[in-house]
């Protein structure tokens, strides 16, 4: 039997939760779980785009920059004495056309994804600056703050208002991915794009639709994040492009393209928040957090490699025997 | 596998369109250098008008020794670009060597060349390491040049533990090779321009050079040809990393102060050099002159905005949006010239 990628994160997963539980006081409890999750809720936000761009074989190094530039906004508007009601919209508008830049510079102009968002990573970061200059705006009312923090449950329910929004949006993901014609036309893109093309498929629309669903929740997970720390900041999330990347690639969706599991993206999202919690827990120190984590992505595309070559190694011996 | 027979009774392309299209060919690849120097220049000049102070003695030599270090990292990036590979582990490599380099140094009289070598040995360790992994790993090289970003980062910020090595602390030879000039000219881009003269000869010239193009435009190919992939790649990153490293060194000896996170996010930067200077990120084309002036134009534009007192929150957004118009431009005149080109041959 073969062991997929996804499936072994999985078990991983469930591995490392167990021992937690088994040797971390406090660590199953609902306040620490709650917090566990919040504390990554908008780099797994952001992951489910990230996936779906990945299967088709593109990326999106500018999620963290509209991140940054939906704080920015979301501050600089309240403090503008605007109703949050209306910024929200406003800032999804504004993730929306910052989806469209990229979509529209990768399909129209024909240009690399990853050197597209390059440049964008430092228009969107740049523009939140221009929003909001170095400052912070943090005078958040209750009202609208107690939405994203790890305190608030949604009424009948253990849950925060973050994680159900990620398990709605990771369903929707996942059926999109694994149930729809789309989303067969994304392996079908990642895997081969001429051929996908040539099969009739719309390419460049698909790749668009993408960037622009990428952009908006970005903006959106700019607004969770505004609310969650109660602060709006230009550099807010700076450097999570890496992270969330990470998290997608540790899931084993294969970087160039065609082949991955949304159960495997959401699997290496959730380790590395509770692997980051367990070690916060245990007095781990930050710095040996990023080497687990870099570890852990150098084995992630290490050991499926190395599985193959030994199993081909036994396979060969095996063969060499019985003649 | 298919085999292209050439028809028999087909006459052979007359040679004369053959040799323009050639040169056509060439002119395009030319002038993508000659438009980044082309747009530098108008950058100058424009900044010069509204500012003469910017071609003073010192906002050249400012503009220089901030470019030098880019210019390194943006020339040994390239190397692995060309490759169809990726380093983005460049940026904490940077930081490592110079704080190891810091570390070792300070407090004692060790000479220029012992920390020049030391950095050069850390960075080709980390390079080494992450070239076996793509090479013999046979592994994606973002994903594992991402993870060796990380590693690296977690180990230099461990090992500084928030602690700084002041310039008081370095030996003053050191930082005499960051301040120190020659003819006028300071050291550092000297010693760019030296490295990045040899790496373009030696692409140019040697066969393993010319071995790492045929990769990036096809491994299927070059496997096909004998080309020895896993060994080239492997030198392409340790090149990478040793250079990384070698800029790390010099990096204390312009500085002086050195924390952890020294070129933290570099990474970024760097491949975006590469990208502008025409090194194509899907590899086999491009060169290390494109890759220098691309870094040597960014580093620019940042001296530039400063000079004309734009608002520092514009910059980011400026340099983000220059970068999307240098490679779309590119790309459309590439489109072109290749839709000419065709209706050409087919006449």
């Amino acid at each position: 039997m073969k062991l997929r990628w996804d499936t072994a994160v999985g078990v991983l997963l469930v591995a490392v939760f167990l021992t937690g539980l088994g040797t971390t006081d406090g660590f199953a409890s609902r306040d620490n779980l709650a917090f566990a999750f919040n504390d990554i809720a908008e780099v797994a936000l952001m992951a489910l785009p990230m996936t779906l761009l990945v299967v088709a074989g593109q990326v999106d190094l500018s999620v963290a920059s509209m991140l940054g530039l939906g704080s920015a906004l979301t501050g600089q508007l309240w403090d503008a004495g605007w109703a949050f009601e209306t910024i929200v919209p406003i800032v999804l508008l504004v993730g929306v056309v910052g989806g469209l830049i990229n979509g529209w510079l990768v399909t129209r102009v024909g240009l690399p994804s990853l050197a597209v968002t390059i440049g964008t990573l430092a228009l969107y970061r740049g523009l939140a600056s221009v929003v909001l200059g170095t400052g912070a705006i943090t005078d958040f009312p209750e009202t609208y703050a107690k939405w994203a923090v790890d305190t608030t449950t949604v009424p009948g329910t253990f849950l925060t208002y973050p994680v159900v929004l990620f398990i709605v949006l990771a369903a929707i993901a996942a059926v999109v991915l694994h149930a729809t014609g789309l989303g067969r036309s994304l392996f079908a893109i990642g895997a081969q794009e001429d051929a996908a093309y040539f099969a009739g498929l719309r390419v460049k629309r698909v790749k668009l639709l993408l960037f622009v669903v990428s952009g908006l929740i970005s903006a959106f997970a700019g607004v969770v994040f505004t609310l969650r720390y109660g602060s709006a900041r230009a550099d807010n999330g700076q450097g999570f492009e890496m992270l969330v990347i990470a998290s997608v690639l540790l899931g084993g969706v294969d970087f160039d393209g065609g082949k991955g599991t949304l159960f495997g993206a959401v699997a290496g999202v959730l380790l590395i928040g509770v692997l980051k919690n367990l070690l916060t827990l245990n007095d781990v120190a930050n710095e040996v957090q990023v080497i687990v984590t870099g570890l852990l992505l150098v084995a992630s595309v290490l050991t499926p490699r190395l599985i193959t070559t030994v199993s081909a190694w036994r396979h060969r011996r095996a063969a060499a025997s019985t003649s | 596998m298919s085999v292209t027979v050439e028809k028999p009774g087909k006459p052979a392309a007359a040679p004369e369109t053959a040799r323009s299209a050639r040169s056509l060919v060439d002119a395009v690849f030319r002038a993508r250098e000659i438009s980044i120097a082309g747009a530098l220049l108008l950058l100058v000049l424009f900044t010069w008008i509204a500012e003469p102070r910017f071609l003073g003695d010192q906002g050249i030599k400012d503009v220089l020794l901030n470019a030098a270090i880019l210019v390194l990292l943006a020339v040994g990036q390239s190397v692995v670009v060309i490759t169809r590979n990726i380093d983005l582990s460049v940026g904490s490599v940077v930081g490592l060597s110079a704080f190891a380099c810091g570390k070792f140094v300070s407090g004692t009289d060790h000479g220029v060349l012992t920390v020049l070598a030391l950095g050069l040995l850390v960075g080709a360790g980390c390079g080494i390491v992450s070239g076996a992994l793509v090479s013999f790993g046979r592994v994606p090289a973002l994903v594992v040049t991402l993870g060796m970003l990380y590693i690296i980062q977690g180990v230099d910020y461990w090992w500084a533990q928030g602690e700084q090595i002041n310039a008081a602390d370095v030996p003053q030879p050191v930082l005499d090779l960051g301040s120190g000039s020659a003819l006028g000219i300071p050291y550092l881009p000297l010693i760019a321009f030296a490295v990045l003269a040899g790496t373009a000869y030696v692409l140019r010239t040697y066969r393993a050079g010319r071995e790492l193009y045929a990769i990036g435009s096809s491994p299927e190919a070059a496997r096909l040809a004998g080309v020895p992939i896993r060994r080239r790649v492997l030198g392409a990153y340790l090149f990478s990393g040793a250079v990384s490293g070698f800029a790390g060194a010099l990096w204390l000896a312009r500085f002086g102060t050195v924390v952890a996170d020294n070129a933290h996010g570099w990474e970024l930067t760097v491949v975006s050099a590469v990208v502008v200077g025409g090194v194509a990120i899907v590899g086999g084309t491009g060169t290390v002159w494109g890759a220098a002036l691309g870094a040597l134009l960014l580093t620019t534009i940042g001296s530039a905005l400063a000079v004309l007192k734009v608002d520092s929150f514009w910059q980011d957004a400026i340099a983000g949006a220059l970068l999307l118009a240098a490679i779309s431009v590119d790309r459309i005149v590439r489109v072109r010239m290749t839709r000419a080109l065709r209706k050409r041959s087919a006449r």
